[in-house]
């Protein structure tokens, strides 16, 4: 038993980067290789995906959007993780990934689609590296390690990033997966997003031990992070994603962070949590937090904050305008159109049946 | 038939190098039916190779395999153990595609069925549970001939298949023809007659045949339909029978309350109304959960009640 902890211990690259309590130490955040630009560019897309967050409900408040579940408080996981990664490394997510599948290059107004109830899935995973979002809970985890696991049998260097909340961490499926991994030792890193919330369960009626520790157990390293910390979870993810891309198998990062919104907006989280919590979680605001720390490091200026405030403005107008623009595609084709690649002919009958009703009313 | 599969499973891996197959026991084992023997020693490990033992997750693997380029082939041991998969197979690998435009090309093969003797859970037809879910095909051969192809078919498709192997009928033997093409979805007629159409796949279809052949001693002619396919089902095939005999029996080994039966009871009375002299009959597994094998026997259709039934639609009215 002892064996199998040391080899974990000295196969993790990741502990020399963070102090025991999962913040990046400052040796962690002298290696982190990004310049100005970079460090700037992190905080661009945290405000872009936080402003589109904020619209996204905003349309929903208004009746455009059916469902919106937020990501609030959640930016420096998505945009720390996607930065890290390569464009052709795929990422496998659960429902509330809009932050990361927008910094990849996924048009916001088409993914905003699923949400108006004109898709189920609006873009190609395979332009994009992006696979669908996953609304059973974990289910895509076990997706992932396929993926991972085809990678590795192709002789590629694609590393795959799996993504999933804590509530996740309870399902058969994540088990079966993370130990899938273990044993094929396959390139994909586990994120898991630990909000504390699985909508009204929180952590500690979700599970009785450590998330992190558990990767051990299926025989690869995992740890806690500061996820709130978007240059700490960029260099967990890169340092995982390059431990993976060697061939040395998965890891499991847990970043820690707080759902600052609701689960959804049909949710109403005054029923089950506090005020204080709220607001002791506020003051970690992973933007304000980094802001200040470019601030400091002199690296951002109050001009360049306006200007990244206003393009992120904009954005979110254009988002709205081309989403409540957008025509609904005849029905025909969005119901039936992508159900069987080789469609049987009683299939393709009963579709010709549907459009000809819709001919007579 | 085991052979047949075997050598389905050979060609396929020969022709097309994406061809993986994977399951629990499939490896050195060859399986727990020795359908999969020597793939492994043959192809190596990278593409026939055992997984840990979690159903859920051999089909997860399979569409993130699928998603990377491959076309899986897995397998589930037994009937009675799909159900920890069954969410894999309904919300993904039934959808993805719908969802994402992406195709799955899999084919996840499931001895089913019963009359080998088992204990609980080996001897189920969970057919019905997948064959009402869009987006999945389902079939099942009666013979070695059809299980070759039929397999050659689902493998080659790009949509996915669930292909249910009669477990009870891996021992039949004949000669196959490997360039022979089965499509998925198109029925046949295993035995001609005149005078009640019996609609039978997969383990029932040799029932039904024996049932004929003693029909036929007493001037029975009774017509065998071998579906080999439940979705798509060709309607076609089973009612330019029924409109032939205008009596028809559908035989299964699963429960005939809301078993496949139902379905095909149910559209040869829409749309054979005016043809059919009897109502359609079904012929199947009692609305119990399988019974201890000593019980089986009474549980499974036999060839009596396929000639009671048919005795009772000729004599209808």
């Amino acid at each position: 038993m002892a064996d199998v902890v040391r080899v974990v211990a000295a196969d993790d690259p990741l502990r020399a980067l963070f102090s025991p309590a999962g913040e990046l130490t400052a040796e962690g955040r002298s290696r982190l290789g990004l310049d100005a630009a970079a460090l700037r560019e992190l905080y661009r897309n945290m405000v872009l995906i936080r402003r589109a967050d904020q619209e996204a409900l905003n349309l929903q408040r208004q009746g455009e959007l059916g469902l919106w579940g937020q990501f609030l408080g959640q930016e420096a996981i998505h945009v720390g993780a996607m930065t890290a990664l390569r464009t052709t490394d795929w990422v496998f997510p659960s429902y509330r990934e809009f932050g990361m599948a927008m910094i990849r290059g996924v048009d916001p107004a088409d993914m905003l689609t699923m949400f108006r109830g004109l898709s189920h899935g609006p873009w190609d995973p395979r332009k994009y590296h992006f696979a669908p979002l996953a609304i059973p809970v974990a289910t895509q985890v076990p997706h992932a390690v396929g993926f991972a696991l085809g990678c590795r049998l192709k002789h590629s260097d694609e590393v795959v990033l799996s993504t999933f909340g804590d509530g996740a961490t309870s399902e058969g499926d994540w088990h079966e997966a993370m130990n899938f991994a273990g044993v094929f030792k396959a390139p994909v890193v586990f994120l898991c997003q630990n909000n504390g919330w699985a909508i009204s369960v929180p952590l500690s009626k979700q599970t009785a031990g450590s998330i992190a520790d558990r990767a051990r157990g299926y025989g690869f390293p995992g740890i806690r992070i500061d996820g709130n910390d978007v240059l700490g979870v960029y260099a967990a993810v890169t340092a995982a994603a390059d431990r993976a891309r060697q061939g040395e198998g998965p890891y499991l990062i847990e970043a820690a962070t707080y759902r600052m919104g609701a689960h959804t907006s049909s949710d109403d989280p005054t029923r089950y949590r506090t005020e204080s919590e709220l607001e002791a979680w506020n003051v970690k605001d992973p933007i304000a937090r980094y802001r200040a720390w470019l601030e400091q490091q002199g690296i951002i200026d109050e001009g360049t904050v306006a200007a990244i405030t206003d393009a992120a403005e904009s954005a979110a107008q254009a988002m709205r305008a081309r989403l409540t623009a957008m025509p609904t595609p005849p029905p025909g084709e969005a119901i039936f159109g992508r159900v069987y690649s080789n469609p049987p002919e009683s299939f393709l009958r009963e579709r010709e049946e549907f459009e000809s009703s819709l001919e007579d009313s | 038939m085991a052979k047949a599969i075997n050598l389905s499973l050979r060609d396929a891996l020969t022709h097309d190098e994406n061809v993986l197959i994977f399951g629990e026991d499939v490896g050195a084992l060859g399986g727990v039916f020795r359908i999969t023997d020597g793939l492994q020693k043959e192809f190596g490990e990278e593409r026939v190779f055992d997984t840990p033992l979690a159903e859920s997750s051999i089909i997860g693997i399979a569409v993130g395999l699928a998603l990377r380029g491959f076309r899986p082939v897995p397998e589930i041991q037994f009937d009675g153990f799909i159900y920890p998969a069954f969410e894999q197979i309904v919300s993904h690998v039934a959808k993805y595609r719908n969802r994402s435009g992406v195709s799955m090309p899999i084919t996840i093969r499931v001895p089913f069925g019963g009359h080998i003797g088992a204990v609980e859970h080996h001897s189920e037809s969970p057919e019905a549970y997948f064959a009402h879910t869009a987006g999945l095909k389902v079939v099942s051969p009666s013979t070695p001939a059809d299980a070759y192809a039929l397999l050659q078919a689902a493998i080659d498709d790009p949509d996915p298949v669930i292909f249910f192997e009669p477990k009870a009928r891996y021992y039949l033997k004949e000669e196959i023809d490997t360039a022979a093409r089965v499509p998925i979805g198109k029925a046949r007629v295993a035995q001609e007659g005149s005078g009640v159409t019996v609609i039978a796949y997969g383990p029932t279809v040799s029932i039904a045949l024996q049932a004929a052949k003693t029909a036929a001693a007493e001037e029975i002619s009774l017509e065998v339909i071998d579906l080999r396919s439940l979705s798509p089902l060709d309607m076609d095939t089973v009612m330019a029978s029924v409109r032939k005999t205008h009596r028809a029996v559908v035989v299964h080994e699963a429960p005939v309350f809301c078993g496949f039966g139902a379905e095909v009871a149910a559209r040869i009375s829409h749309d054979g109304f005016d043809l059919l002299e009897a109502p359609v009959a079904r012929i199947g597994g009692l609305n119990v959960p399988y019974p201890p094998a000593r019980y089986e026997k009474l549980y499974l259709p036999d060839v009596d009640r396929i000639l009671q039934a048919a005795d009772a639609a000729l004599a209808y009215g």
